[in-house]
């Protein structure tokens, strides 16, 4: 078996005129933890999109533990063990926190095709063990989303990526609608993850967080990969000038 | 104290945010209304609405007004439940009322009585041996035909073509009320078989509708079908993206607004013993009004059942409470309209203030 989980060649995706992603060659290892940055519109979340089936791409191959593979829908991905905590969500207000966990994947009590009735015990349970997983703690499980605080809702889509075995966990821009302790109980939830060796892609704009909780840097440029750095080879002021452009990395050196 | 800590990190939630089950509040306002009733009517009438005021009988409450106003609220219930399920997933429905007409018609001439007062009945079914009386199951079952067909249609078009809820049911409102008209180029039908007419007889409509809301009542509740109905009305994209077939759920819903459409035109061209092309004019728009009175929320995702089902009582009680109070039928149905417009009304003023509270 390979050691890498995540492959990408030559990714790209038009939208019409727009080259949102432009030949992204990346790679992930088992129990990788990496960081993907870059200005708003660089195309992360496009880039997030291909390998979820969310979209298909205009171009590329992508490999995903060891096949290639050309998901046809996001459920597809999930399947084959992708998990996703999209920056919109993906969440339905007016269901309570088990319904949302298994939205599209219910546990079913006694089949009866588009009638079945739906196992709501397991779920609940299922649930309590995922959250007890995150270590998040959410009050009355059976009372709809919809009031609860931005952290709150974060948690309840970063612990649907725990619910369900997973070989892949992408989350984008988790914290960026979050206040400081929300913020750190997200990232408490990526440690957890680090520490049960589930790779991970974290899109983020947080210099500190990134520098707190992953290994390795991936730097979008205008739909481009412009540089690939290992944390202990970079600092703040150096991802900045990959950024804005200020600086640029001869990609061929920099493979690892 | 509204803010209480939990958990790791200090989340918090906000329990003020918390609120009473929306049906527990329509039922506050069933019983507010029947007292208003009841004071209007020892005021300006002197007599009791709801409570039994003969000595001569032992009950407590007035039993036969009670069973008016269950039972004129029960075909109309029907749809509603069929209504209440298209509401919750996003959608509405504007062409029950027409469906009924059409369906009505259909199935009531399959329903005909071979002979009418020794004659043969021209609209009977003619077979090789002669006029017949079909078994009840019949016009039953191409009433429900003709139902399914029409929500299958509506389902369809909203799915696939993406054109919006309202635009194709009101072309099968105007389409299925042609179908009503046509059938019989505008004639009645009369003189159903004694079976047919068994449907809707005395309190039968009220049976089938309490049965229909309990059996709707669990499949929205515990079901597959029920959850994915709130997931589509609460985030289409969001169920999209989970995998979900929103849009064959789209058509089965409709499908099964259509079926429900259906039962009630049996039903109710069974009481009547007879079909006529206006059957159901403006049903849909009270159905909406008694979902939308029980706490269905029109912009998807909210509601129940069992709020359907209290809506339809405060609409019938509202409409009785009126003839009770001897007022012209005119004001009833401006009343009626108040009615509708007003429970819009609060619909968008609850929405306003769910999102004012973030
Ligand atoms: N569905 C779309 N249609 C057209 N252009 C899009 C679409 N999605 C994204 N884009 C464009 O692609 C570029 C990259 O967007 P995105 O991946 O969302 O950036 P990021 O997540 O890095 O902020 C932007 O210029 C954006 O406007
Ligand atoms: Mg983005």
């Amino acid at each position: 078996m390979s050691d890498i989980v995540l492959k990408t060649e030559g990714l790209t995706k038009h939208y019409g005129g727009v080259h949102a992603l432009v030949d992204a060659n990346f790679e992930l290892r088992r129990g990788e933890h990496v960081a993907i940055m870059g200005d708003n519109g660089a195309g992360k979340s496009t880039f997030v999109r291909q390998i979820t089936g969310v979209e298909r791409r205009t171009s590329g191959k992508v490999w995903f533990d060891g096949q290639e593979v050309d998901f046809a829908g996001p459920l597809h991905a999930r399947e084959a063990g992708i998990e996703a905590v999209f920056q919109n969500l993906a969440l339905a207000d007016d269901l309570d926190v088990p319904s949302n966990l298994f939205l599209g994947r219910e546990k079913i009590l006694f089949n009866l095709g588009p009638f079945s009735i739906l196992d709501r015990k397991g779920m609940r349970q299922a649930t309590e063990a995922a959250l007890k997983r995150t270590a998040v703690k959410i009050p009355n499980l059976g009372s709809t989303i919809r009031n609860m605080s931005g952290g709150q809702r974060q948690c309840v889509a970063i612990a649907r990526t725990a619910t369900f075995a997973s070989k892949l966990i992408i989350m984008d821009e988790p914290t960026a609608a979050l206040g400081v302790q929300e913020t750190a109980q997200v990232e408490n939830i990526v440690r957890t993850l680090k520490d049960n060796g589930e790779p991970l892609i974290l899109i983020s704009h947080n210099m500190r967080q990134v520098f707190d909780l992953v290994d390795r840097i991936v730097v979008f440029r205008r739909g481009r990969i412009v540089a690939n750095l290992r944390k202990e080879e970079t600092d703040g002021q150096d991802v900045v000038a990959y950024i804005t452009g200020a600086k640029t990395q001869n990609m061929a050196a920099a493979a690892l | 104290m509204a803010q209480t800590t939990f958990g790791v990190g200090g989340l918090t939630y906000d329990h003020s945010k918390r609120h009473m089950p929306q049906e527990l509040n329509v039922l506050i306002a069933l019983v507010l209304i029947i007292a208003a009733f009841e004071l209007l009517g020892r005021i300006l009438i002197g007599d009791s609405f709801l409570l039994n005021t003969r000595d001569n009988v032992d009950t407590i409450f007035n039993q036969a007004r009670l069973q008016i106003i269950i039972l004129q609220v029960s075909i109309v219930g029907i749809i509603a439940i069929g209504i209440t399920q298209v509401i919750i997933s996003g959608g509405i429905d504007l062409s029950a009322g027409s469906v009924v007409g059409a369906t009505a018609m259909i199935a009531m001439s399959f329903a005909q009585v071979a002979m009418v007062n020794g004659n043969p009945n021209p609209k009977a079914v003619f077979l090789e041996q002669g006029w017949v009386d079909l078994p009840v199951i019949v016009p039953v079952i191409v009433g429900l035909g003709c139902g399914l067909l029409a929500g299958l249609i509506n389902g369809s078009l909203i799915a696939y073509t993406k054109i919006p809820p309202f635009i194709a049911t009101l072309g099968m409102m105007v389409t299925a009320r042609g179908v009503a008209k046509w059938w019989t180029k505008g004639e009645p039908i009369s003189f159903p078989t004694e079976s047919f007419a068994g449907i809707g007889k005395g309190l039968m409509p009220v049976v089938i509708f309490l049965a229909l809301a309990v059996l709707f009542h669990l499949m929205l509740k515990y079901t597959l079908y029920g959850k994915r109905c709130y997931a589509i009305g609460s985030n289409e994209e969001a169920a999209r993206m989970s995998g979900i077939n929103v849009e064959r759920h789209k058509v089965l819903v409709y499908s099964i607004a259509g079926l429900l459409a259906a039962v009630a035109a049996i039903v109710l061209s069974s009481k009547n013993l007879t079909a006529q092309a206006g059957m159901g004019v403006m049903y849909e728009l009270d159905a909406i009004a008694m979902a939308v009175i029980g706490g269905v929320s029109l912009s998807g995702g909210r509601g129940s059942i069992i709020g359907t089902v209290l809506g339809s009582l405060i609409f019938g009680v509202i409409i009785s409470g009126f003839t009770f109070l001897k007022l012209d039928a005119y004001y009833q149905e401006m009343v009626k309209g108040a009615i509708i417009v007003g429970a819009v009304v609060l619909d968008v003023w609850r929405q306003r203030r769910r999102s004012s509270r973030g």
